[in-house]
């Protein structure tokens, strides 16, 4: 089904202060959704209104179709996981698990029951009796987990899910979630300020700032072709090259820019008119460095300096110096091993990128 | 470095025998012979028998007992709410008023919470006819007054330390607001709870000035009793008697001391 979730003109004033603006957003059944966001920029509030935490000050949220806007949490067919878990301190993980099955007064066979298949799905059979206090931090986050899922929610809402949990357990809780989100075929809605985690986890995602949805689409799409300068600059590194529009053609908008010293070519879905003032973008990674001047006529080709270089291990980055002062940031793989350097401190080098591999930034 | 922390002990001996000195001297002085309560005659335990046969001891220790119980049990439940309603309702009208009303007990003179208890069940009295007589009744409202205050700040602090979100999820998890409050946030009050409730229960137990104000004739708790007694001169029962109530108390401290660890 379509429009599973539909969040219409949705805004949240604490007194003067709009935490959400006017937000309009529509989630398909079955998605897995991220909000990225830095702290402060609404995301955690329109959260906290799909759970029915907050009550919007105007606008309407639909969820299967039933207008949930007022409706209380307890009523609501949505689940929570918290940042803090808010694991129940004074309850073993079973009855944790089962706390919300048994405010619907489900049957107690029934719940031991699908207890029992909660435990293994989080693969905590072994510490059903144990107490939180007696659990790691990602053990208890796998109860809050089981804890939301065991009441088969329509939606279920993910708190900074990873935020607590050290960088090793975050990689591998990431691909779980994805696991279990694809087995049980629950909505996932996930709020986040990790860009990697919203990118990794999601099939589709929102990015927010002050109170509004500065682009919603695919990771791909938010990635590649970033709607303003705050998403193409939240979402990774990205170096921007300032032009003047010289003319705007089928295969792309070509933008003289002085920084670059030459005739840029990017794409954008933007509308620009000849003259005008705007950004051309690219990520160090669609640039390539190299010592001779590369043959192919359809690259941007342009000469500089290596200002500095580091070593990362699996890549190399560079910030390359060019003629008119800017720097130009550029990461490369480093697919060859080799113990000396291939480019050193104040070498001469060329950058290129493909022609279309820049994009139309506008403010 | 050894001359400083010489220094530091002798220090901290000398704090804890001006505490407990003259505890011990009490404790000593009860198991004494002589009917002049300060020269020893030798070791005896005629006091406590000697107590027991005092009914008017019996009676104020008694009565105090009674008040201490009710004025904690009801001063815990109607500072709980008081509590919760300043750590859990952030915004509602008169918050500020409120939350300096429900200190002010803690503040104000013993003598002048006092008078105006007096005041306001003297008018009452000649209104309504209640309360006939002053006594367990009118002693007992005026004690759950004063201590509920403290309760209510004890189980607020502890409200404003525990998760939020711990609520929440219960909430979410499809509990009413009163199905979690008994669920989830009592049970993680409760230790702060017995506290109050122990605090309330000494308070009340020591409660000496409040207490003869709104006190009628007859109706004597322990320490209105020892004190008028005292007047008179330390008589050798009230050092036994003394004796008694330390030993209750540490005995309370150490099993609420005991809860508390059992559940953390």
């Amino acid at each position: 089904m379509k429009d599973f979730i539909r969040i219409r003109g949705v805004s949240k004033h604490f007194g003067d202060f709009a935490a959400v603006d006017s937000v309009d957003l529509t989630i398909e059944k079955g998605e897995l959704f991220s909000i990225l966001g830095g702290s402060g920029c609404g995301k955690t509030t329109l959260l906290r209104m799909l759970a029915g935490f907050e009550t919007p000050t105007s606008g309407t949220i639909e969820i299967d179709g039933v207008d949930v806007t007022n409706q209380p949490p307890y009523e609501r067919h949505v689940n929570m996981m918290f940042q803090s878990y808010a694991v129940f301190p004074h309850m073993s993980v079973e009855n944790n698990i089962a706390y919300g099955l048994r405010k619907e007064r489900t049957p107690g066979k029934e719940i031991a029951r699908r207890v029992d298949e909660m435990l293994e799905l989080v693969q905590l059979g072994d510490f059903r009796s144990r107490k939180p206090d007696q659990l790691s931090g990602g053990q208890r986050q796998r109860v809050a987990l089981a804890r939301a899922l065991i009441k088969q929610p329509k939606v279920l809402l993910l708190d900074e899910p990873l935020a607590a949990l050290d960088k090793k357990l975050r990689e591998r809780t990431q691909f779980e979630l994805m696991n279990i989100q694809d087995e049980l075929g629950v909505t996932f809605v996930v709020v986040t300020h990790d860009q990697e985690e919203a990118m990794t986890l999601s099939s589709r995602m929102a990015v927010m700032d002050n109170g509004r949805f500065q682009q919603v689409g695919t990771p791909k799409e938010i990635y590649e072709f970033p709607a303003n300068r705050f998403v193409a600059e939240f979402i990774g590194t990205i170096n921007t090259f300032k032009g003047r529009v010289a003319a705007v053609a089928e295969d792309g908008i070509k933008v003289y820019s002085t920084e670059a010293g030459v005739t840029l070519t990017a794409l954008g879905k933007q509308l620009v008119e000849e003259g005008q003032e705007i950004e051309v973008a690219v990520r160090p990674e669609k640039i390539f460095v190299s010592k001779e001047k590369p043959d192919d006529d359809d690259d941007v080709c342009i000469e500089g300096v290596v200002d500095d270089l580091g070593y990362l291990g699996n890549r190399s980055l560079y910030r390359i110096r060019l003629e008119s002062g800017k720097i130009v940031q550029v990461s490369s793989q480093n697919r060859r091993r080799s113990v000396t350097r291939f480019l050193e401190w104040e070498d001469k080098v060329w950058i290129s990128w493909r022609a279309l591999s820049a994009v139309v930034l506008l403010d | 470095m050894k001359r400083q922390s010489r220094f530091i002990v002798s220090v901290l001996a000398f704090g804890y025998a001006f505490l407990y000195i003259p505890l011990v001297l009490v404790v000593l002085y009860s198991f004494n012979d002589s009917r002049i309560a300060t020269v020893w005659g030798g070791f005896s335990t005629r006091w406590y028998g000697e107590l027991l046969r005092n009914e008017q001891i019996l009676d104020a220790a008694f009565l105090s007992l009674r008040i201490a119980l009710t004025s904690a049990t009801i001063a815990t439940i109607f500072g709980t709410m008081a509590g919760i309603a300043l750590a859990r309702f952030r915004r509602f009208k008169g918050r500020t008023l409120f939350s300096g009303m429900i200190t002010s007990p803690m503040v104000m003179p013993e003598v002048i919470t006092g008078l105006s208890l007096l005041l306001l069940f003297v008018s009452l009295q000649q209104l309504t006819g209640w309360p006939a007589q002053r006594g367990f009744g009118t002693i007992t409202i005026a004690h759950t007054t004063f201590a509920m205050a403290y309760v209510a700040i004890i189980v607020q602090s502890r409200l404003m330390s525990m998760d939020e979100s711990l609520e929440e999820a219960a909430m979410d998890l499809g509990g009413h607001p009163l199905r979690v409050m008994f669920d989830i946030t009592l049970p993680l009050i409760a230790p702060a709870m017995v506290a109050g409730w122990l605090l309330a229960f000494t308070l009340s137990l020591d409660d000496l000035v409040i207490a003869s104000f709104v006190s009628g004739p007859g109706s004597n708790t322990l320490p209105m009793y020892i004190f008028s007694k005292v007047k008179l001169g330390v008589s050798p029962d009230i050092n036994a008697l003394a004796t008694l109530i330390i030993l209750i108390v540490s005995g309370g401290v150490l099993l609420s001391w005991l809860v508390a660890r059992r559940r953390t």
